[in-house]
This record gives structure tokens, sequence and C-alpha cells, in this order.
């Protein structure tokens, strides 16, 4: 999993590298500033979500099975809100200012780099989603815990490119 | 991981039906089987390739021919450079990586025996997802039935605009498949040198060639993920409209070249390490002494991976960059010839005083340290960014990386093939077909690519489709062509060589050369479980130590 979180680094990096590059050599708009706004309250879903998941795996190696679950569905469900407000974002982005991935360059950059993320995301809710429904049925215990780890690492990797993510986007492209 | 109990079967199985077999084989998660299954498919397209390089010979072997046409001969050069790095290198690469690293170091299997059966497929696969372009390419508007565009495809000539059809969307989708299968791979690799090493086998104590293997696997992960990154880029491009690489609407064409060559050059060094290793592994054996300087050998390998990260531009440097970059990849590029000459260096010192057998993998490897050797020195020319100006993009460079692949790379390999064969079927190749293969190959090898230079330097361009006479480069050319055949007869004796070996070739035993890793204790072939009881080892040459037990090597360390 290591070696996979640091692949999937090299190819954030490369979208992350394009969007800086391409910032403020869009031709036409709408401009970032012009049309983004900081989705603080969905980052913190998504950061805490982070918390949520280290306790759950905590809980499990601890054999707490009945906090682990609720940890675990509270992270699915923090998750999820940050899925959520992607799509809000992006549904203003299109419906009220008409940018979309061909507008303009920021256009380009800034949906496929947050794309790309909310893919990962979604990947990641999906892997969740298949252990919760193990685990309501009663098949994860403190054996499968070295497996929820990884997964967790997984999960914290998709947290630590938001923040990546957020700063290049959100501070500091605007 | 394999951390279950294999039970040793009682007697191997009878003859089974060809439909019985078939099914073993598609259906393997075994280490070994999927190594050859990469070699085998390699050795597919390399003759593919190779066809396709014949005709681009044909073509160049008088000025004003007509063998093809001009779009025919655009095709031929961008399939015959993508499947020649991707759907021949890379596997074959894996393939023997797959199949040695588990043996060397005294595991049952690679870490994740799935994932690796997922990769080799993902990798083939997309082979084939390229060589279906020439069926499926011509797309809506009928134009183009195979990728054209160069393997570089550089912006904006991959634009949907200059690149109609679906051609070119074969090409993206077939190196980003096989490039999720090589990180895949690589991700295994890691894992089963880290993890999985048998007792007593420590990092000092593994051999070369897992060393090397395991820096190749950690640079491609970070060297063919900028590639499928730029990939995914070229279809949003072309599928959603996208201005990544379309200067139209501000975007950059120098971004792809970047981007491409970011992965690029690494890829030279992954392709190039593994060979390394092998040489590491073959030298001292024939040369009969254990290799010089074995912890420099590692930090030498190591200090290329960092050093090679940084060197990309050098391709670049005809595309106007400033003088600061230009000096700092001139800088790097010659920094890397660093490195590369203590392993020559240590090479020669393995050889040196020892008691050389020329078998023929011996000689492929001696062929291979002078080869890699001009290859750098020419490769060290062109570092210079004033005189890349002068001829880059030239038939020099042609020459130059053709002296680095060719007479680098295949060399190493077709060493590798004559080392390894005997333990993976059982069975010797042919010594004499052998010593025709490689004086064939050598040969033509020399009359193409030592000419080669000529035409460059006298400002021959690459990727032309004909010639006007009267510039001096006709007969330069044939002389390149005719070597070009000589080789082909070459390549020809070495498949008749693979396959007559198979059925009527000596019988290998154990240990056909008395080398001192891990894989020759095993018998040949390998049984699937590897190892009946796992090995523990106390030195670098565990068999020296079991053939030797007066004299251990145990004792020194």
């Amino acid at each position: 999993m290591a070696g996979l979180i640091i692949a999937e680094s090299a190819i954030f990096t490369i979208f992350v590298v394009a969007y800086l590059f391409y910032l403020g050599k869009s031709i036409t708009g709408p401009t970032p500033r012009e049309v983004l706004e900081t989705p603080i309250f969905y980052t913190i879903c998504l950061l805490s979500s982070s918390l949520t998941i280290h306790f759950a795996a905590k809980c499990l190696a601890r054999s707490i099975t009945f906090a682990f679950l609720g940890l675990w569905l509270l992270t699915i469900t923090l998750g999820g809100l940050f899925l959520y407000g992607t799509a809000q974002e992006w549904h203003r982005l299109i419906y009220e200012h008409g940018l979309t991935i061909s507008t303009n360059l920021f256009g380009t950059t800034y949906y496929s780099l947050v794309g790309l993320h909310a893919f990962h995301v979604t990947a990641g809710l999906i892997m969740l989603a298949i252990v919760a429904v193990f685990g309501l049925a009663g098949r994860v215990s403190v054996k499968q815990s070295g497996r929820i780890e990884v997964l967790s690492m997984y999960w914290h990797f998709v947290d630590a490119v938001w923040v990546v993510v957020f700063t290049v986007v959100y501070l500091l492209g605007r | 991981m394999s951390s279950n109990v294999i039970t040793v079967p009682v007697g191997q199985t009878e003859a089974r039906p060809w439909v019985d077999e078939l099914h073993q084989w598609l259906t393997t998660v075994d280490h070994k089987r999927l190594g050859i299954l990469y070699i085998v498919s390699a050795l597919l397209f390399l003759v593919i390739g190779g066809v396709e390089a014949l005709i681009i010979r044909i073509q160049l072997m008088h000025s004003h021919n007509n063998f093809v046409s001009p779009e025919v001969f655009n095709r031929m050069f961008t399939m015959h450079g993508t499947t020649m790095i991707f759907f021949v290198a890379m596997p074959v690469l894996f393939g023997f990586a797959n199949y040695l690293v588990p043996l060397m170091i005294g595991a049952r299997d690679m870490a994740f025996p799935r994932l690796n059966a997922f990769s080799f497929w993902l990798s083939f696969l997309g082979g084939l997802l390229l060589y279906f372009s020439f069926l499926g390419g011509s797309g809506l508007y009928g134009a183009g039935n195979a990728p054209d565009v160069g393997w570089w495809s550089y912006a904006p000539l991959g634009a949907r605009a200059f690149s109609p059809g679906h051609s070119s969307d074969y090409w993206t989708l077939a190196l980003l498949v096989s490039g999720f299968g090589s990180i895949g791979t690589a991700i295994n690799i890691i894992a089963t040198i880290l993890c999985l090493r048998c007792p007593g086998m420590k990092l000092n104590r593994m051999p070369l060639l897992a060393w090397l293997n395991l820096v190749m696997a950690g640079m491609v992960l970070l060297a063919i993920t900028p590639l499928s990154a730029a990939q995914i880029m070229l279809l949003i491009d072309r599928y959603l409209g996208g201005h990544f690489f379309d200067t139209q609407a501000g975007g950059s064409a120098v971004l792809w070249m970047h981007f491409f060559w970011i992965f690029l050059h690494p890829e030279v060094y992954i392709l190039i390490i593994p060979c390394f290793a092998f040489m590491s592994e073959i030298i001292p054996v024939f040369s009969r002494k254990p290799i010089f300087g074995y912890p420099v050998m590692v930090a030498a390998t190591v200090c290329i991976a960092f050093v090679s990260m940084s060197v990309w531009a050098h391709h670049m440097f005809t595309i106007g960059m400033n003088s600061y970059a230009n000096s700092f990849f001139t800088l790097t590029t010659m920094a890397v010839g660093v490195p590369t000459g203590i392993k020559i260096f240590n090479w020669i010192g393995t050889m040196w005083g020892g008691r050389i057998q020329f078998k023929t993998a011996m000689l492929f490897s001696i062929a291979f340290l002078f080869q890699f050797l001009i290859a750098g020195l020419t490769g060290i020319m062109m570092a210079c960014s004033p005189f890349d100006w002068q001829l880059s993009l030239s038939y020099f460079v042609v020459a130059h990386f053709h002296y680095v692949i060719v007479g680098g790379i295949l060399f190493a390999l077709f060493g590798a093939f004559y080392y390894w064969y005997p333990k993976m079927t059982g069975r010797m190749l042919s010594e004499r077909l052998g010593q025709w293969h490689f004086w064939l190959f050598l040969i033509g090898f020399h009359l193409t690519f030592d000419v080669m230079h000529i035409p460059g330097i006298l400002g021959m361009p690459r990727r032309i489709y004909t010639y006007e006479p009267g510039r001096g480069w006709d007969t330069l050319n044939l002389i390149v062509s005719i070597g070009a055949f000589i080789q082909a007869v070459a390549i020809l004796v070495f498949v008749a060589n693979l396959i007559v070996s198979y059925f009527k070739g000596a019988k290998a035993g154990n240990d056909p050369w008395d080398a001192w890793t891990l894989e020759w204790s095993v018998s040949s072939p390998p049984p699937a479980y590897n190892f009946a009881t796992v090995p523990t080892v106390s030195s670098r040459r565990p068999l020296w130590d079991l053939k030797h037990p007066e004299d251990p090597d145990s004792r020194y360390e």
C-alpha cells in the first residue's frame, strides 16, 4: 500500500503541477477568483473522517467491535458529506457560472484535479462500504485488523491529498 | 502473503489434455509461469517490432524508394518505438524479475500472486489493444489505421484536429493500461523483496539482481505514473474538450514534452538497471570470482536512480529553454556518467584475474560492457547542449539510443536467456547455435548502428520517409539496412535455438554453471512451491558455502 501511495502521489503531483502551471493562463473567463468559494465545512468533514477512521481501527485492534462499527459508519457519512459538497459546488459552477471542463484552462485543470480527488474519495467510500456491510454482518473482527489498517492508510492519503488540493486550488489559486 | 503452508504433491502429475494445460497457463498465479508468460509475450512483440524495423530499413535502403507510402512509414516508426519500449523491453525484464527474484531471495512466490497475474494480463492486453488499432483505428472518419504521430505523440499532433479517428486513442489507452500493470508489478516486487526474504538473507546479503530490481521497481512507481497522468490529460483533451495541451486556448505543448520526458528518461534507466542486474550475476559466475565492490554497486545504482530523475529535459534542449535550465540538465546528465562508470569499472574488476569461461552468456556480457561504454560516451556528447543543438533529431541520436537499447539492453537480455534458460526449462541452449547467434548479431549490430552515426553527422534527420540522392547518404543507409537483415537472421537463429533446445537440448541438472545463488539449489525447472524447506543463508553466496563447507564465505563477512 505504501508503494501504491507513492505511485498515486506522483500522479497527483503531475496534476497539481499542471494546475499551478496554468494558473492565470486562461484566455477567457471565468477565473477562480470570480467563482470559487472556500468549502470550509466540507473540508472539516473530510479531515475529521481521518480521525474517526483512525479511532475505528484502534477500536478494532482492541476488539471493541461496537465502537468500531459506529466510528466506521461515521467515517462513511463524513466522506459522503464531502462528496455531496463537491457535487454541489460543481452543480453551482456548471449551472450558475457556465464553467465546464471545456470552457477554459481553469475549467480543464480544476475539474480534472478535483475530479481525480473525488474519484479517489469515491473509490475509498466503496471500499469502506464493503467493510461496513461485512461489519454489520458480524464478519469483521480483530483478525482483519491488519487489512483495516491498510484501508485506513489509504483514507489518510486521500485526506492528505485534499489538504494539498485545498491549498493549491482555494488558497494559492485565488 | 504466502504464509500458509503448501503441501508438497507426491509425484508430478501425468500428461494432461492440452485444454487443461492451457487453462492452467491462463489462470496461473505462479510467479514462474507468469514470468515465462511475460517473456514469451515479449518475444512475440519483439518479432512484430522487428518486422516493423525491417520495413523502415527497406524503405530507407536507397533514395526515392517507394516500398511503403509516407503514411505507412509514419505508422511503422511509431509502432516500432512504442512496441519495443512498452511491450518488449518492459515485459521481458519484468518477466525475468518475476521469475528470479523470489527464487533468489528464498521465497515461495511473490507477495501478491493474484496482483501479479492481474498485472501481466493488463500489460499483455495493453499490447493487444495497441495492435487492435490496425483493425479498429479507422474510426468515424476513416482516417489512419494505426498511431502515426511518433512514439512521443508530441502535442499538438496528438490532439483531435491533427490525429482524427481512434488510432491515437488506442495508443493512449494501451500505454495507460500497461502502465497500471507496471505499477502493480513494481509494488509486488518491492513488497516481495522487503517482506519475503528467507532467514539470514539480510539486505546486504541479497543477490545484486534482487537489489537492482528493488531500485528499478521504486523508479517505476515514480516514473510510470507521470506518463499515466499525462495520458489521462490527453484523453480529457481528446474526449471532454479540455485544453491541457491546446495552445490556442492558452495551453502548452511544451508541458506535454516535460511530462512525457519526466517519465521517459527514468524509463531508460528502468530498462537498463535490470540489465546491470543480469551482468552482476553472469559476469562473476563466468569469471569464477565474487562480484567486485558489492556495496559500491548498490550505492551506484541508487545514485543512478536519484540522478536520473532530474535529467529529463536533456531531450528538450532544442525546444529553447533558458540557459540556466540548459546548464542544469547538462550537468545532471554528465553526473549520471559517474556512477555508471563505477559500475563498468566494477565489472571489469570482477573479470580481472578471474578464470574467464567464454560461454555464450559471457560473450554477450562482454559485448554489453563494450557497447554500453560507447553508448555512454555518445550520451555524454549529446549531454552538451550546444552539441545537442547540432545533432538532436538526427540519425546520430537514433544511433545513440539504439546503441543503448540494442547494444546494451538486448545484449544483456540475450546473455540472461543463455544463462537462465536451463533453469527455466531444464535444458541447455545449444552452444553452437549460440555462437552463431552471437557473432551474427554482433556483426549485424555494428554494421547497422556504428554506421548509422555517420548520416546523422552528415545531417540526415530522423523520421524522414525518403531522401534526395547525392547527399552521401545512400551507401551508408544501404549498409545500415544490410546490417539490420543480418541481425534479423541472428534473431531467427536465436528463436530456432530456443525451440530446438527445448525438445533436444542436453539435460541441465540443478546447477549447470556451478553458480552461487539460491535459484540453482532447486531442480530445473523449479517445483511449483520453489523450496520444500525454506533455506537459511549466512553469506552472499549461499551455494558456495554449501559446496565448500571447509571455506565458507560467511567466515569473511
